[in-house]
């Protein structure tokens, strides 16, 4: 056991796959000689040499464009999006170009990449800095994403992902990253974790699914909560876990839904969607969904905080929900429209 | 991997243009052919979809195909039939994917404008504008890094420099001193527009300036001006020079796709670049090296129309995918 921020299990990961594999290189925004803006690649360019991890330019379409042509020729490319959302402007690259092109060759061209950046709300960095954005990734046949909520997790996350034939985007929750945590770090030797829920916590009332930085909060709120509860990390948005969330729900018998992105087109409504499916008449009440209003990721600290979902929040909902009476929004008081 | 051009064997379809004139001339007009054949397929109603049509550009396909080993990679544009025809597809497989056909070249889940053929050095081609210089500066770097010689061409449209990717990939490229080739088809329209109404310059190859590279202004109708300027930009490339940006002056006779009628051309400008056709002007050359006489080019014409009518005859009795195909290579497997 060693205690680790999650920052430092992203690079500790990152720098196994480096030694384990010549072909895997990193590249991204000032992440070499800098160690990227939030340290996670730190160190990496003085161990394994300007050719390996390599500085670029302000040009998220040139050097995501340019990662996926080496991973088509055997190269393993990590990129760091410095924030996600900077993603917008090579989203071309990612979903048109690097999801479709093994389905193209059939088979004879594959795109092995990483595409890896800071994402979330939480820290006053305003609407344009702070999306997780898993719902712009989550729709692409080809692409695998991932939401990494602790160092354990990012540490076998991104291994994994490296490891993948394809290509993935793990979003690395920004509010995590100095975050410590005792952590044995798991043997990685392949992706088949890829795609597979965590059950970070055991109960029996309801099942709480969730993921990213909202697993702590799910975890935070079990404690002096009325109930217990199964707390399920999804880690992998696309694929997902369906058959960890219908063994929990058979269980319990209660679902819960958490999500750090509002929730129009979110991976909530898929997971509801799945249970009312295939355990339809098993549940005991109407499943819940908990997230922040469809609203932009304000800034001022007064409104980012009355957006997110807390541990707080989340208790009083279920609990509410548990009396058998519909939960209101906490952001959406009488007077406040939705 | 081949690590120099000595080496490099390549596909007959491929090496030929290399060895013989005769042949590029042959494969001028296959691409010709084939083309027309594809527009008659259209009317016929056997063609889904949309086509983008290279006719009249033939001799970029033909110089730069003859100029470049097939370990050299290539990234195009959804105008792409006649790059593949010169870099070594066969017409039956281009027919096939155009088709929709299991014996396509990519098994008919593509169409028109998704061409590939790894083994002639055809990467997917895109229907994104510009989508392709990124990714050929990605096969660049990953040349570089793993010393294997080969350099990568992107061929894309006048309409690309236009496109951010263009700039950031100039930019990659010459700060990396990646062994690219730049090859930019001029035709004078991005789509409907007209190069002036679209673009404060008349000649893109000066956009090169901005980012300290070499560039050309190539005759994009002469198949020996494309191929010695490709040949002149590989051999920079292959020495660690970095890149070049080749501005090849062209034309397309038909419109942007199958449903432009190209209207918006002005009288005469078709008739003008017809009297430089690059087909007429290389069997002209030919002719007078006493390559061939008039009585052979003419008989190769008639060979290759039969044996493009042949292929397109092979594709149409070719079987549909099968319902599988949908599922496979979605995905690969993760253990």
């Amino acid at each position: 056991m060693e205690r680790l921020r999650v920052r430092e299990a992203i690079n500790r990961a990152l720098a196994d796959e480096m030694e384990a594999d010549p072909k895997v290189i990193c590249l991204g925004e000032d992440i070499a000689a800098a160690g990227g803006a939030f340290k996670v690649t730190e160190g990496l360019q003085e161990r394994f040499g300007p050719e390996r991890v390599m500085d670029t330019p302000i040009s998220e379409t040139g050097f995501l464009g340019a990662a996926v042509g080496a991973a088509m020729t055997g190269m393993r490319p990590v990129v760091e999006m410095m924030f996600i959302d900077f993603t917008g402007v090579a989203l071309d690259q990612l979903v048109t170009e690097a999801a479709n092109t093994r389905y193209l060759s059939r088979g004879k061209l594959t795109v092995p990449l990483v595409l890896r950046g800071s994402a979330g709300a939480g820290m006053g960095f305003g609407c344009q800095h702070s999306g997780l954005l898993d719902h712009w990734f989550r729709g692409t046949p080809g692409l695998k994403v991932g939401v990494v909520s602790g160092a354990a997790a990012a540490y076998e996350m991104h291994r994994a992902a490296i490891r993948d034939p394809d290509p993935v985007v793990v979003l690395e929750p920004r509010i995590l990253y100095t975050r410590r945590e005792e952590v044995d770090l798991p043997v990685v030797t392949d992706s088949s974790s890829v795609g597979r829920a965590v059950t970070a916590a055991t109960g029996d009332d309801l099942t709480i699914v969730t993921a990213g930085q909202m697993v702590g909060v799910a975890l935070e709120a079990l404690a002096g909560a009325s109930w217990s509860a199964d707390v399920i990390d999804l880690r992998w948005l696309q694929p997902w876990d369906v058959e960890a969330v219908l063994a929990s729900v058979r269980r319990t018998s209660r679902l819960v839904t958490l999500e750090e992105t509002p929730p129009d087109a979110g991976w909530g409504g898929d997971v509801l969607a799945a249970v009312a499916t295939q355990l339809h008449g098993q549940l005991e009440a109407p499943s819940l969904r908990i997230g922040p209003p469809p609203v932009p990721v304000p800034f001022s600290g007064a409104l980012e905080e009355r957006y997110l979902p807390t541990a707080d929040r989340l208790r009083e909902q279920i609990e509410v929900s548990l009396r058998g009476a519909p939960p209101t929004n906490w952001w959406a008081p009488e007077g406040v429209s939705a | 991997m081949n690590t120099s051009m000595e080496t490099v064997a390549g596909p007959p379809r491929r090496t030929v243009l290399a060895a013989s004139r005769v042949a590029v001339f042959e494969r001028m007009l296959e691409i010709r052919a084939l083309e027309q054949r594809i527009q008659t397929l259209y009317t016929e109603g056997l063609v889904r979809g949309s086509t983008h049509l290279c006719i009249g550009q033939e001799a970029v396909c033909t110089g730069l195909a003859a100029a470049a080993p097939a370990s050299d990679r290539v990234t195009c544009t959804y105008r792409g039939h006649g790059m593949a025809l010169a870099l070594g597809t066969s017409p039956a497989a281009v027919f096939g994917e155009i088709l929709g056909r299991a014996n396509g070249c990519a098994g008919g889940v593509g169409g028109s404008m998704h061409l590939v053929d790894v083994e002639t050095g055809l990467m997917p081609t895109s229907a994104i504008v510009g989508a392709g210089l990124p990714i050929a500066c990605g096969l660049a770097l990953s040349s570089k890094l793993s010393r294997a010689g080969d350099v990568a061409l992107t061929v894309f449209g006048d309409g690309s420099t236009n496109i951010g990717a263009f700039h950031e990939s100039l930019n990659l490229a010459a700060i990396w001193k990646l062994p690219v080739v730049f090859v930019c088809e001029n035709n004078l329209y991005g789509e409907y527009t007209r190069i002036n109404l679209s673009t404060p310059i008349e000649d893109l190859a000066e956009r090169a300036s901005s980012y300290a590279m070499p560039s050309e202004i190539v005759d994009g109708q002469d198949h020996d001006e494309v191929c010695a300027a490709v040949g002149r930009a590989l051999d920079r490339a292959r020495s660690g020079e970095g890149p070049t940006l080749l501005e090849m002056k062209t034309y397309r006779y038909s419109g942007h796709s199958r449903s432009d009628p190209a209207t918006y051309r002005p009288e005469g400008e078709l008739d003008a670049w017809r009297q430089r056709d690059p087909i007429a002007l290389f069997r002209g050359r030919l002719v007078a090296a006493g390559d061939l006489d008039d009585a052979a080019a003419d008989a190769a014409e008639a060979r290759v129309t039969e044996e493009v009518e042949a292929a397109a005859a092979e594709a149409i009795a070719a079987d549909w995918p099968a319902p599988e195909e949908m599922f496979r290579h979605v995905e690969g497997s993760t253990t």
